[in-house]
């Protein structure tokens, strides 16, 4: 017996991922709604990504190549972890490079590379209920939903702009979905938002411990939510990579030293190295 | 009396329905789109990709209904064997299955309510043959505009509404509710 016999395909049982796709075709049919799912344990703590790893279980076909993401990184313990484990449970190809890879998931990023229709994002979400800071009640806040009824939310961010001058919301920044539902897009920085809308590629996002799945279909009008007077601004920091030059990307700042030297690069690290290899 | 077990299911459930499922997936989410659907075999009058779909979607937590020449001796049999799916009326169906015209009227299935619009039903429409194209479909999954053919009108008041899945032979596209439909 192979190490990949000793469990069902992609780890899950034939009737949990039933049910998730049964979800994940409810949440694709209504864009943006959080579709209630009974989530699994899964050998990992929550804080890992367990409604993402659900997610990816249930969409995953032996022909599939995933690149998993975390901060932009495919090297951290996290993301080095889902990703051995689908390669243990699914026998799947794995990569780096967001172009070959036919499901990415991720962990608070979007790639920089232009997403395509045959590619499927899958978000690891934390707190899939963006009305949810403002409204502990789930009775309420699935009947703001129901209703529309978003008034509390124009609120929140206009309390920020008289205190801060501006939006001081930087990740999670909420979006509208279709002119519909309001949308945790879960914490990606706000740089990212554009890269919601109208993407060719189908967006699928799981919360494990609060058991909601919603998704963004391809080519989904997704906005921002703003003001007419303070629009949205997809800010990042204003410099360059240190390493590779790029303008465009988002970036982290990186201590160097304890003399307070500090540098800026890619967060989206393949992208930075391929960047480097083009060069050279 | 007869007690071999019915054939016709997935000989690896996990790789064919995950496949299977992917081609749900992508039709769902790219409406006007036509993908392929096999794997399973099941008996006359439902086609593959509407069996296929069913062993992939269904189970004893999916009450299903049967509209017209598919509720049969032969289909209740092998949808009860396969997945264990209650067999129900039609306004207890997650998922249904029959011609069109056997499904109407459709107000008689479940669109969901405001706070959980996911409690509908998705109809499987089996089509005698692909028609011509009649409509013009817009909305999520459509990059600008698409022609496709859809059977008829369908209640729909986003977010609530009718899923459709329409299947014939090994084929299968899909209507979600969210997608807006002008008859040419
Ligand atoms: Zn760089």
């Amino acid at each position: 017996m192979t190490a990949m016999d000793a469990y069902n395909f992609a780890y899950l049982d034939e009737d949990t991922k039933r049910m998730i796709r049964r979800a994940l075709l409810k949440a694709v049919a209504i864009p943006g709604y959080q579709v209630p799912f009974a989530s699994r344990e899964m050998p990992m703590p929550y804080g890992w990504g367990t409604g993402g790893v659900q997610v990816t279980a249930a969409c995953l076909t032996p022909d599939d190549r995933l690149k998993v993401i975390d901060q932009g990184a495919d090297d951290t313990t996290n993301a080095v972890s889902i990703r051995r484990f689908f390669q243990r449970t699914a026998g799947v190809e794995v990569t780096e490079e967001t172009e070959d890879a036919t499901i990415i998931q991720t962990r608070h990023r979007i790639p920089e590379a232009p997403l395509q229709e045959r590619q499927i994002m899958v978000f690891q979400v934390p707190i899939p209920e963006p009305l949810r800071f403002l409204e502990p009640r789930e009775t309420e806040t699935r009947r703001m939903h129901a209703l529309a009824d978003y008034g509390l939310m124009q609120v929140k961010l206009y309390e920020d702009i008289a205190r801060h001058g501006r939006i001081a919301t930087a990740y999670a920044y909420p979006v509208r979905v279709e002119g519909r539902y309001v949308m945790d897009p879960s914490p990606i920085p706000k740089f990212d938002n554009p890269k919601l809308d109208d993407s060719p590629a189908l967006m699928l996002f799981g919360a494990g411990r609060e058991q909601r799945i919603y998704a963004l279909p391809p080519y989904t009008r997704v906005e921002s939510l703003d003001f007419d007077d303070h629009p949205f601004v997809a800010s990042k920091a204003d410099h360059a990579c240190d390493i590779c030059g790029a303008t465009e990307s988002y970036l982290d700042e990186v201590i160097t030293d304890d003399q307070g030297g500090r540098i800026f690069v890619c967060s989206d690290t393949a992208f930075c190295r391929s960047r480097q290899e083009d060069r050279q | 009396m007869n007690i071999q077990p019915i054939s016709g299911g997935f000989s690896d459930a996990p790789r064919q329905s995950a496949t299977a499922f992917r081609s749900v997936l992508e039709v769902m989410s790219r409406p006007g789109k036509t993908a392929v659907l096999s794997g399973a075999k099941p008996p006359a009058p439902l086609s593959i990709a509407a069996g296929t779909a069913i062993l992939t979607l269904a189970d004893s937590n999916t009450p299903v209904h049967l509209a017209g020449v598919f509720d049969c001796d032969a289909l209740r049999q092998w949808i009860t064997f396969h997945t264990g799916a209650p067999l129900v009326p039609a306004d207890e169906a997650d998922l249904a299955i029959g011609h069109w015209h056997d499904l109407e009227p459709l107000d008689r299935f479940r669109i969901g309510s405001p706070e959980y619009p996911d409690r509908s039903s998705t109809l499987i429409v089996e089509l005698h043959d692909w028609p011509q194209e009649n409509a013009r479909l817009t909305g999520p999954g459509i990059k600008t505009k698409t022609l496709a053919f859809v059977p008829g009108n369908r209640p729909t008041d986003f977010p609530l509404g009718l899923d459709l899945i329409m299947t014939m032979g090994e084929r299968i596209s899909a209507l979600p509710r969210s997608t807006e439909v002008e008859f040419l």
